[in-house]
């Protein structure tokens, strides 16, 4: 049975191809120089290019984070190229401007373009690269007050806006790859939901690098003001590569009182191969700020992909009421490494907060959850429940727990469970004497042990969910 | 349909079954009684194919094919069903899901087109009402929180919709009170057809009080040494197991 079972988990990864266009590429390696050059081809007004070289500047005096669970070598910032775009004349103004390479890219990839042949109720931003190459149902939500559009358009058509938030969540020497972002960020979306609106449609981004030798610096603001509602989702893949590409982002989520937000991730970018070769180092730094009284930020992650992933997506609860949660699911595979969870930040009163986190490891991926639960002075009645599940597949995987919490205020309720399981041979045995394969059963078991975090996904997105892990286990039994 | 021939099987390097043999055609049912330890459940573990089971000699022959050559789920997609003496619990996911998926397995290996989820509603809450099972009992965890007999009805409720050629039951009375016991073995008779075939492994003569068998074995230490019609069961009920020891004792020493 294990022979056929490596088979699979070879050709596992069915992103892995490579679009080959006409791409202006940067040049490798960074300075102001770069900076200015990245900020001219966004044409970016003279502050924001001032916002960036702070950034650098900063950056240039901070050391990599080391305290993570996970072990890589030294990354040679300067053998990076920080700006790959496909050549075009202007930005496509419709669908048909696009390259038709770039077109069929994302029919391979399941996220068809055409505004008739998508999801129903979905609308796409597509980031290739270093640019975002069309946003669909732009007119459609305009409509009812909504802006989505990638935020290099944001920062022309809005700068009020950008202005005003940009940083408004992660300042810009808030860490290393955030300041690393800040400088160099080339592309991500923007969304603004009015007072009062509910977001009539599900928006999503979907990332994909594919140049060589280039890092990815994902910029995305979400700014829900008063009253409304928008639900968000993210997917993220890339070639297969021998080389290490990095993915640093940051995500700023913004709720005023009574608003909503909800972001889900389904990150599978390229995990390396067996020998732990190749692969996207996904650092990634996300953030939400319940600013307004009863507001409401939810992340929920799905994370299988990534050679390492480095995300904490968290939220600052200031509003009296508010609320934060966190639903994850995070897949290390053979070399796969992963130090992910959530800081929840307690600072109004009755705020509560959920974290749901399920870690699966096999082959000999290791996983770590790190959490941080802090309840301020000031916030009394504030609760917290965590619950955190480990589970092995195997025994060349590893699982880690690193819980923090920090309680200034007596009136807080604290809940913690935590549990750590080997999938159980006799699971196995059991659903493979009703008819199952030992492949199938595997998938079964480690989608039940999620299901409490795949129902927090837009319905399509959980299906969608289940089948990529039930692939990204594809070899770890046999 | 099942002949067993010379079966040696060992656990962790000790030997359990020291030479079985059993044939079982199709329509009957084969009751295997005997004493703890005497290797009953490890017979029912080696013919649904588990790993940490060795066999060291002999061979299974079902349906003319060398089973022992089958992975378990081959060996399910054959015909085969154990019902298990401790069901697993699986969280999170829902009985009837794990049961159409198993349905549609075994379909698809016999070359069968998959239930659609509105014929399979159908067939389910049919076979629900013959077990007497609340509908609650689809929808939750399979097995997790179930009471001791809700999970034994809910094997045989299995065994209604995967409809095997043949089935194994393992020590499926113990722990059942007289009611469940009663619904169990009406959902057994039920399926009894001159088509299948069962192995009712029972280490008490009660069960056999509503599942009547055609032939009773006796096993003691790894080798069937007596076999016979319903009547040995209660034979054996009055007086135990030592006396069949004795006479194949006897018979080993003439």
């Amino acid at each position: 049975m294990s022979v056929d079972l490596e088979k699979l988990a070879e050709q596992e990864y069915k992103y892995g191809f490579f679009t080959d266009i006409e791409q202006e590429i940067a040049p490798k390696g960074l300075g102001e120089n770069t900076i200015r050059m990245i900020s001219s081809k966004k044409e970016e007004p003279e502050w924001l290019l001032e916002w960036r070289l702070k950034a650098y500047k900063h950056w240039l005096t901070m050391k990599e984070p080391q305290w993570a669970h996970v072990t890589f070598p030294p990354i040679d910032y300067q053998n990076i190229s920080y700006y790959a775009a496909p050549k075009t004349k202007d930005r496509p103004k419709s669908l048909d401007e696009i390259d038709p390479e770039i077109r069929k890219t994302y029919e391979k990839l399941g996220i068809p373009l055409d505004e008739q042949m998508m999801l129903a109720g979905v609308a796409v931003d597509a980031v290739f690269d270093s640019v975002s190459v069309i946003t669909t149902f732009k007119e459609k939500l305009a409509e009812s007050g909504v802006i989505f559009c990638s935020i290099s358009e944001a920062v022309r058509e809005h700068p009020e806006l950008i202005k005003k938030y940009l940083g408004f969540v992660v300042p810009q020497h808030d860490n290393f790859y955030a300041a690393l972002n800040s400088a160099v960020f080339t592309d991500g979306s923007f969304v603004y939901v009015p007072k009062g609106v509910r977001c009539p449609m599900e928006l999503s981004t979907y990332f994909r690098i594919n140049a060589e030798s280039t890092g990815q610096f994902e910029r995305t603001l979400i700014i829900a003001e008063e009253g409304s509602y928008v639900s968000y989702l993210e997917g993220c893949t890339a070639p297969k590569r021998d080389e290490n590409q990095l993915h640093a982002a940051v995500v700023e989520l913004i709720a005023h009182k009574d608003a909503t937000i909800k972001y889900s991730t389904i990150q599978n970018w390229y995990p390396g191969n067996a020998e732990g070769e190749g692969g996207i180092y996904n650092f990634v730094t996300k953030r939400g700020r319940c600013v307004g009284r009863n507001s409401r930020i939810s992340w929920t992650q799905v994370e299988t992909g990534s050679a390492i992933t480095w995300k904490y997506p968290s939220c600052i609860l200031e509003g009296d009421d508010s609320v934060g949660e966190f639903y994850s699911v995070a897949l290390t595979n053979r070399r796969q490494q992963a130090d992910t969870g959530t800081k929840m930040i307690h600072i109004g009163k009755n705020t509560s907060s959920t974290i749901v986190s399920k870690g699966i490891s096999a082959g000999h991926g290791q996983n770590t959850y790190r959490g941080l639960v802090q309840i301020g002075k000031d916030a009394s009645g504030a609760r917290n429940y965590t619950q955190c599940d480990s589970m092995l597949i195997g025994d060349k995987c590893g699982a880690h727990t690193f819980p923090y919490i920090e309680v200034k205020n007596s009136t807080a309720q604290m809940e913690h469970e935590a549990s750590t399981s080997k999938i159980g041979e006799d699971q196995i045995f059991y659903c493979q004497q009703r008819g199952l394969s030992a492949e199938n059963a595997v998938s079964l078991i480690v989608n039940g042990f999620c299901k409490e975090v795949f129902k927090e996904l837009p319905f399509e997105f959980a299906i969608e969910a289940e089948k990529l892990l039930s692939i990204s286990l594809e070899g770890s039994v046999g | 349909m099942l002949e067993i021939r010379n079966l040696h099987v060992n656990v962790a390097d000790q030997e359990i079954l020291k030479g079985l043999n059993l044939k079982v055609n199709a329509g009957e049912v084969h009751s295997i009684m005997g004493p703890n330890g005497s290797g009953k459940s490890t017979l029912a573990q080696v013919l649904a194919g588990r790993a940490s089971y060795e066999v060291t000699e002999g061979e299974i022959i079902f349906e003319g094919k060398d089973l022992l050559g089958l992975a378990p789920e081959e060996r399910a997609c054959e015909g085969i069903f154990m019902a298990f003496q401790y069901p697993v619990e699986i969280p999170g996911v829902a009985n009837t899901y794990l049961l159409r998926e198993a349905l549609n397995s075994i379909r698809k290996y016999r070359g069968l087109e998959p239930l659609k989820h509105v014929e399979f509603a159908k067939l389910a809450k049919e076979k629900m009402g013959i077990m007497g099972m609340p509908d609650n009992l689809l929808k939750r965890s399979v097995n997790e929180g179930f009471s001791g007999g809700e999970k034994k009805k809910n094997e045989i409720f299995q065994m209604e919709i995967l409809e095997p050629k043949l089935a194994i039951l393992d020590e499926t009375d113990s722990g059942l009170d007289i009611d469940a016991l009663k619904v169990v073995a009406d959902g057994v008779n039920a399926l009894r057809n001159p088509e299948r075939a069962f192995v009712v492994i029972t280490h008490y003569q009660r069960l056999l009080d509503y599942i009547v068998p055609d032939f009773v074995h006796v096993l003691v230490d790894g080798r069937i040494l007596k076999s016979g019609g319903k009547e040995l069961a209660f034979e054996l009920e009055d007086r135990g197991y030592g006396w069949v020891e004795e006479e194949a004792g006897k018979a080993v020493n003439n």
